[in-house]
């Protein structure tokens, strides 16, 4: 309830903080608000990777290129399929799904028999190069240039058979889903790919 | 028009698609003194919207102009202090 009474008033007075403690309290409030801007000039853009497709595998690397491009510091944590976009060698050869894709051009008992998911990925691949896309490895070499930090699950390592050695140079292992959650706490923009 | 100002560096980033222009916009001007203008010659018709949202999102750079010359996109690009 709000009172304009003059009894109001007098209280008011009555409790008034002196002027050096309010100048004091203008300081404290001041140094908070430094801190808290210094804090926001580094934007910060968390995704995690989970997926390991061809067609999945672009818009983690074009969304961490695009956000270093911007000045934010990146951070991609690829976990299960996500990791063969970091594998050095997987990543070269990463496919298409034909099942289960309703914008293929053959029907599911087609696209189910040996093989078909090779034609489609080579289809898709003609389309990349016909159109000047850039490559999986160009986007990964690309963003790590940037200073995007790549993060590969340690969990899931272990569980594919993966070696620490078999990705890119500069992907960092060894992290868990605790390093992922306080990248995100941290972060901007966290994405879920 | 493209003449009022000096050009010091020009970037070709014509055929490359997204992200490419923006990613490759970002490290020129990387390379440039405050004050200078990046001038950059792209195919990609979305690279109109993209350097004009990453200009304005993008501390220490201004977009100083665009324009579209037959089948080339031209984007002026100012380092800031």
């Amino acid at each position: 309830m709000s009172t304009d009474t003059p009894e109001a008033g007098v209280d008011e007075t009555a409790d008034a903080p002196s002027r050096a403690e309010l100048a004091a309290r203008v300081d404290e409030l001041e140094d908070a608000l430094a801190e808290t801007t210094a804090d926001d000039d580094g934007k910060k853009m968390s995704i995690i990777a989970t997926k390991g497709t061809l067609d999945m595998a672009y818009p983690p690397l074009i969304l961490a290129s695009t956000a270093a491009a911007f000045g934010y510091d990146v951070t991609v944590f690829h976990t299960f399929w996500g990791l063969d976009i970091l594998h050095e060698e997987r990543s070269k050869d990463l496919k298409l799904s034909s099942v289960g894709n309703p914008n293929m051009p053959v029907p599911n008992a087609v696209a189910a028999l040996p093989g078909m998911d090779r034609v489609t990925t080579r289809m898709m691949e003609k389309k990349i190069e016909d159109n000047d896309t850039a490559t999986i490895e160009e986007l990964l070499e690309t963003s790590l240039d940037m200073g995007v930090e790549f993060q590969a699950c340690q969990m899931t390592i272990d569980l594919m058979g993966y070696d620490e050695e078999d990705f890119y140079d500069g992907v960092t292992t060894g992290v868990g889903a605790a390093t992922a959650l306080q990248d995100m706490a941290d972060a901007d923009i966290q994405l879920l790919v | 028009m493209s003449a009022e100002f000096d050009i010091a560096e020009t970037l070709d980033v014509k055929g490359e698609s997204c992200p490419m222009p923006v990613v490759k916009t970002k490290g020129a001007i990387d390379g440039l003194a405050a004050g200078d203008i990046l001038e950059v010659l792209a195919t990609d018709s979305g690279s109109m919207s993209d350097i004009d949202g990453w200009a304005s999102g993008t501390d220490g750079v201004e977009l100083v102009e665009q324009e579209e010359r037959g089948d080339v996109y031209k984007h002026y690009v100012r380092k800031m202090e």
